[in-house]
């Protein structure tokens, strides 16, 4: 059956439900979130139609531009430890058999989906002085005494990368697999080490990626929102965090708006950075 | 390197063996208030996955199907919402939803998981199609069967795996997911997530370590069975490249 250009309204039928599902519950709630960032609020926890700029005049104040650049920080921290975690990682994955692969994809699979509420409450488990690894360094002799590592920056940073490094994965994975195994083996019969021919053959062929898998953590790592909460004191916030406590406790819903649309701004600038980058280095 | 399966191991010692008692996973069956968030959590979960699946369906069918270049641009729409934080979805929803008066409703919640995750099943679907040989779609038309019929006995079969996986995927993501059901529905009744997460501020309980194991079980088996049932390399290899 060929695939020909739909004609009438009885072919083009398949089409108009979900095309209708995804524009009244995707674009319309995203236009809304953009039409209240311009609103004005009010006290009491409303706000009003208007088109003022006082929502995204706050982003100069010293308090924003903390958290903003905090979060910026942590979410290169984050994106550059994951990816120097998974490159080799997922190599070693992709060179395995068949079988060892499936494990370890449901086994990533598992930890990516897992709420973020349990990650958190299972790494401030593993953290904490109580129940936490230090008592068994302590049983091994190796601390004098238990210690707490919640809240700290380490703690997010750790359970944080915990969470995107399985991203950073499954992103990897599919140029990883794909790679020509060949280009390995000439270097090796050229005579490069093992070690020289991963740094000189596999990741210069993989840049492209390598780039997309650092933009895609990032992104991921900006919008992780409880972690930062579970395991971090609130100096740890992230914008995230920042803007669901504007929307639901301070019941700032145009500022939370204005920040929320900034950050699909970032967003989507990185994104396309990303394919053009991609583009760039095919041509 | 900590990985997920000595990262489970640890969890356990980390406590006393005797608060891994079964007492404790009865108790979420049993203790009213952990149950109606299990009950919320997996009926959300399960009509969510359907309907992200409801919406995937024909949406990739269709591009499969049809020369229709403005039709990606849905494509483009149903990945969006699943690259962006996810903070900006849900926010999204809460002012759509407070706007629009239905604040609160348990249905919005459903609606905004399967929109969510519709990403999902598109993209398992769309892989799906493609590795459908047109050939037998042409020999069906050939021998006289109209587009129904051939949806029915040729491509519904051969699809059927990706529908599943795509359901499946979806609904442990929905299941395990925290701000998009909080910001829709979290003051009016609590998901499995945000129960834990309130349950988390009034210190910890052994309940809570048990519900925790129990989505680590859950989620594994389901992956688990896309893998049994799946080719989940292949899954893994088009999913990514399409993110």
């Amino acid at each position: 059956m060929r695939r020909e250009p739909a004609r009438g309204f009885v072919q083009h039928l398949p089409v108009i439900f979900p095309g209708l599902m995804l524009t009244i519950f995707f674009i319309v709630p995203f236009g809304t979130m953009v039409a209240v960032s311009f609103f004005r609020r009010q006290q009491g926890g409303f706000y009003v139609p208007d088109f003022v700029l006082a929502n995204y005049a706050r982003f100069l104040t010293p308090f924003f531009g903390n958290v903003l650049i905090f979060s910026l920080y942590l979410a290169i921290a984050v994106a550059v430890v994951s990816l120097i975690v998974a490159v080799p990682f997922t190599y070693l994955i992709a060179r395995s058999r068949r079988q060892t692969q499936v494990i370890w994809l449901v086994a990533l699979l598992s930890i990516l989906s897992l709420s973020e509420v349990i990650i958190g409450f299972a790494w401030s488990t593993l953290l904490s002085r109580t129940a936490g690894i230090t008592n068994l360094l302590v049983w091994l002799g190796l601390m004098q005494a238990p210690q707490a590592l919640v809240p700290g920056f380490g703690a997010v940073l750790t359970g944080m990368v915990y969470q995107a490094m399985p991203y950073a994965v499954l992103v990897l994975y599919p140029s990883m697999v794909r790679l020509d195994p060949t280009l390995t083996e000439v270097a090796r019969t050229l005579g490069a080490s093992p070690l020289k021919a991963f740094f000189t053959v596999v990741l210069p062929a993989l840049r492209t990626t390598l780039i997309a898998t650092l933009i895609m953590a990032f992104i991921f790592a900006l919008g992780s929102y409880l972690l930062p909460q579970i395991l971090g004191r609130p100096s740890h916030w992230t914008l995230s965090v920042l803007i669901t406590d504007q929307a639901l406790y301070q019941s700032n819903m145009p500022f939370a708006a204005a920040m929320a649309v900034f950050l699909v701004l970032v967003s989507l600038a990185l994104v396309s950075l990303t394919m053009f980058a991609g583009k760039k280095l095919e041509a | 390197m900590v990985t997920g399966v000595s990262f489970n191991e640890k969890q356990n010692l980390a406590f006393p063996p005797q608060g891994f008692s079964l007492h404790w996973f009865a108790q979420i069956f049993s203790d009213p208030e952990w149950l109606r968030a299990l009950i919320a959590s997996v009926l959300l979960a399960v009509t969510s996955a359907a309907l992200a699946v409801v919406i995937a369906l024909p949406l990739a069918w269709f591009l499969w199907r049809r020369v229709a270049p403005w039709a990606q641009v849905f494509q483009l729409l149903g990945v969006a919402p699943f690259t962006l934080p996810p903070v900006i979805t849900a926010l999204g929803f809460l002012t759509f939803w407070a706007t629009s008066g239905f604040y609160g409703q348990p249905w919005t919640a459903v609606i905004a998981h399967a929109i969510f995750f519709v990403t999902l099943p598109l993209v398992t679907l769309t892989l799906g199609f493609s590795s459908i040989d047109r050939s037998l779609t042409e020999a069906a038309a050939t021998m006289g069967a109209d587009d129904r019929t051939v949806f029915r006995t040729v491509v519904l079969p051969l699809i059927l795996p990706y529908v599943v996986s795509g359901y499946a995927f979806a609904f442990v993501l929905s299941l395990n997911e925290y701000i998009v059901a909080y910001m829709t529905i979290g003051f009016v009744r609590e998901t499995l997530p945000i129960k834990v997460f309130n349950a988390l501020r009034y210190g910890y309980t052994p309940t809570m370590a048990a519900v925790s194991v129990l989505f680590v079980a859950v989620t594994a088996a389901v992956f688990g069975l896309i893998a049994r049932f799946g080719d989940l390399p292949r899954l893994m290899g088009a999913m990514s490249t399409k993110d």
